[in-house]
């Protein structure tokens, strides 16, 4: 009887730690994968860290919040790569130009905050132009308009994320739309193909 | 969740990929190679460059002299090769009996035979896609015994096989994700492979390195922010000291005689000095590391409480200088303040000579004449809520590119620039990100002064007197490494008109020039085979220089454009 016991308890510990190691992979999983629709935005540092940013957080025209996306359901915060970081402003949605005005939230428009050219964090703001700005290589992206590049040496636009406000809240809509990050240059520049 | 044997997969594709891939032409991968001894980089042979500087003392001096002030405007390019990659390439051809490396941006190296432009090998690494790449660039590597070192941007030391690129070891410096990452050429000695780290624009804290050169193992670490308790450790509030910066991003040098490597040292973080009162050692400062055990035995602080930017990155000189009738071993320091300062070392520390300003500098108002400490002009001291203007800017008068040293002339010769002065104001918050950027200042368009004609320089000193030589002045700024020759020519490119040009030692005067495919920031060698004298640089703009030229450019309102792309060029006399 008394074996008996010790063997169930010793299952029941097996159990217990392996479902505890499963519990752990998956949240390392839900912290690592890619902003998903229906995700909300919440404040990546300072004081407010993984509160939930509402339209009212943001004020027109000022710098980028850093974020982070967040599971509603399980409050998981997705910041488990720098891959997640977005960057997150308030513009007039009348000034929106193109695609930018179907994919932000009342003017509350995100973009991954990693830059194209050599992945620093873009978290820099001009204020007279309203223009992000990297500032490891001083390129410029303009929010309203899918984050193009208007200066610098950049190749390409920040990925943007496109927004939805339900019940009045900022929730993400769907995938990121463009490349994040940066892509090292030359592909393979002697015409040989690497060892598989 | 991912099922088992993909995440297995994936995690050997990973380890695959960090690795690098090398991919090599075999039939020419068996050649003889000349394993790099000790004894060999103590006195190398006059027809190879086998370290970052040449030699130990860091003179970027080669005693070939074939080609000459009389015969350089023969030179003409004998072969070139792509590197097929873009942004700052920085690092010197290396060259050991017929075999050439180099490194290029994201960490790829490249080996040519040196004669006939043949790649024999070349080994590619693939950053890890969260990278920050703030400073896409490489400067060389290191040789010792059959292997070729380099120092990665994701913050590692590889080791490849002289002869084939094939990895022989591997070994972890730091975390990338903490801001970590590094761009110098390694130095090899005694057995030991040393590097610094890069990131004090990111919060790190700052050291040097020693791992064993055939296994990878470290052997030792020294910082260069002590810790508390530690000696010098009162010189930084509360908890700075964590992340106050200070990395080391140029190769050190080594005197062989008191077993002692010297390195120079960055700026502390955040930026404007009232965020860490004191005088923050041992940033903008010369340490001096014992090669066996890493003992950090003397310090020299070029300026303290740094609020400009002002890395003093580059290693000192090595100089036997005289002064009142006595030889001094010098550390020769054109330093990023814009002062050329002349140290003494000895086994018994480092001890001030003398310094003054090569540039425009308007921050230092005197320096105590026993320990050269400067007193500030506050007025030119950013600090949180006070914007102010200074000169040099923030590049200083001279960044990362190496002067150089000819004991035939006597003169030390400095890439300049001059006539730039920067505005910086600290941010009224900064918050520690690890690492993200911890420079808590803004920096404005820079100030060209009014009626300049020109910004780059290159000056010669005559370091037994103490006066300029010459200096010759160009219109653009100028971010060359020197090569000094024997043969009374000195080369350098770094002008954004993408010439490669020769000057002749004594006066300054240019000898001949060649437009290449884009701005060279490459270090200049020289080496030979077969009895040919030959000068090699890589051509590839990018980095600082770009980031420098954007600001001038809008201060001027001009555009200014300098393609990108690498290339090596390989140069020698015209056959008659």
């Amino acid at each position: 009887m008394i074996l008996k016991r010790r063997c169930m308890l010793r299952a029941c510990c097996a159990l217990a730690v392996a479902g505890a190691a499963a519990a752990r992979a998956d949240d390392a999983d839900e912290a690592h994968a890619a902003p998903q629709a229906g995700d909300a935005l919440v404040f990546a540092y300072g004081a407010r860290a993984g509160e939930v940013i509402a339209p009212t957080d943001l004020a027109f025209g000022a710098k980028q919040t850093l974020a982070f996306p967040m599971n509603p359901a399980t409050k998981r915060v997705r910041d488990g790569t720098r891959l997640n970081q977005l960057i997150v402003v308030r513009v007039d949605p009348a000034g929106l130009r193109g695609e930018t005005s179907t994919r932000s939230a009342g003017g509350v428009v995100a973009y991954s905050g990693v830059c194209s050219h050599t992945g620093c964090d873009v978290t820099d703001w001009l204020p007279d132009a309203r223009h992000f700005k990297c500032p490891c290589h001083e390129s410029e992206f303009d929010p309203s308009d899918a984050a193009r590049v208007v200066a610098g040496p950049a190749p390409w636009q920040l990925a943007a994320l496109p927004l939805k406000l339900v019940d009045g809240a900022i929730s993400i809509a769907g995938p990121f739309e463009g490349k994040v990050g940066f892509a090292q240059p030359g592909g393979d520049p002697f015409g040989a193909r690497p060892p598989v | 969740m991912l099922d088992h044997k993909v995440r297995r997969a994936l995690a050997l594709l990973t380890l695959f990929v960090m690795l690098g891939v090398t991919v090599g032409a075999a039939a020419q991968s068996a050649r003889d190679y000349s394993a790099v001894t000790d004894a060999r980089l103590l006195a190398p042979e006059a027809g190879n460059w086998l370290m970052y500087r040449r030699t130990y003392d860091s003179w970027g001096y080669s005693p070939l002299a074939r080609i000459t002030a009389r015969n350089v405007a023969d030179l003409v390019p004998v072969w070139t090769a792509s590197t097929g990659t873009t942004e700052g390439h920085q690092a010197p051809p290396i060259v050991n009996d017929g075999v050439m490396f180099v490194t290029t941006p994201f960490n790829q190296v490249l080996a040519f035979d040196a004669k006939s432009g043949d790649l024999l090998w070349r080994y590619r690494r693939q950053m890890p896609a969260d990278i920050r790449m703030g400073h896409p660039t490489n400067r060389g590597v290191a040789l010792y015994g059959d292997k070729v070192y380099m120092a990665t941007s994701d913050a590692k030391v590889v080791a490849l096989d002289a002869r084939t690129g094939n990895v022989a070891w591997e070994s972890t410096v730091e975390d990338y994700n903490g801001g970590y990452y590094m761009t110098l050429a390694p130095l090899a000695a005694r057995g030991k492979i040393m590097v610094g780290v890069s990131g004090g624009e990111r919060g790190i804290r700052g050291f040097v390195v020693a791992l064993d050169a055939q296994t990878g193992k470290q052997v030792w670490k020294t910082y260069t922010i002590p810790a508390p308790g530690e000696p010098g450790s009162e010189t930084w509030p509360g908890d700075s000291w964590k992340t106050g910066g200070a990395p080391v991003w140029i190769t050190g040098s080594f005197d062989p005689a008191l077993n002692m490597t010297y390195w120079g040292t960055g700026n502390p973080g955040p930026w404007t000095g009232d965020r860490r009162p004191g005088d923050n050692l041992y940033t903008n400062s010369v340490v001096a590391l014992d090669v066996e055990t890493g003992k950090l035995s003397a310090h020299h602080q070029y300026h303290w409480n740094d609020s400009w930017d002002w890395d003093e990155v580059s290693a000192p000189l090595l100089i036997d200088v005289q002064r009142n009738g006595r030889t001094i071993h010098g550390l020769v320091h054109p330093g990023r303040d814009g002062y050329l300062w002349l140290l003494e070392r000895s086994a018994q520390g480092i001890a001030f000579v003398d310094a003054k300003p090569y540039v425009t500098q308007n921050v230092f108002t005197k320096l105590d004449p026993k320990t050269g400490r400067p007193e500030y002009d506050l007025a030119h001291k950013p600090a949180v809520g006070h914007r102010a203007t200074y000169c040099p800017s923030l590049w200083g008068g001279k960044d990362w590119p190496p002067a150089a040293y000819s004991p035939k002339t006597g003169y030390l010769y400095i890439p300049a620039n001059d006539n730039l002065c920067a505005e910086m104001e600290g941010d009224d918050e900064v918050e520690y990100r690890r690492g993200q950027q911890f420079t808590g200042a803004t920096t404005t368009d820079f100030r060209v002064t009014a009626g300049a004609d020109h910004i780059g320089e290159l000056q010669a000193w005559n370091l037994q007197t103490g006066e300029r030589a010459w200096t010759h002045k160009f219109e653009s700024p100028n971010w060359g490494p020197v090569l000094a020759t024997a043969g009374g020519v000195i080369f350098e490119g770094g002008t954004s008109d993408r010439y490669f040009r020769a000057f002749d030692a004594a006066t300054g005067k240019e000898l001949w020039r060649y437009r290449t495919n884009s701005g060279i920031t490459g270090v200049p060698t020289t080496f030979e085979i077969d009895g040919v004298q030959y000068v090699a640089v890589q051509s590839g703009w990018g980095v600082d220089a770009q980031g420098m030229l954007a600001r001038i450019d809008r201060a001027r309102g001009t555009d200014t454009i300098v393609p990108q792309g690498g290339v090596v060029w390989v140069f020698a006399l015209r056959a008659k």
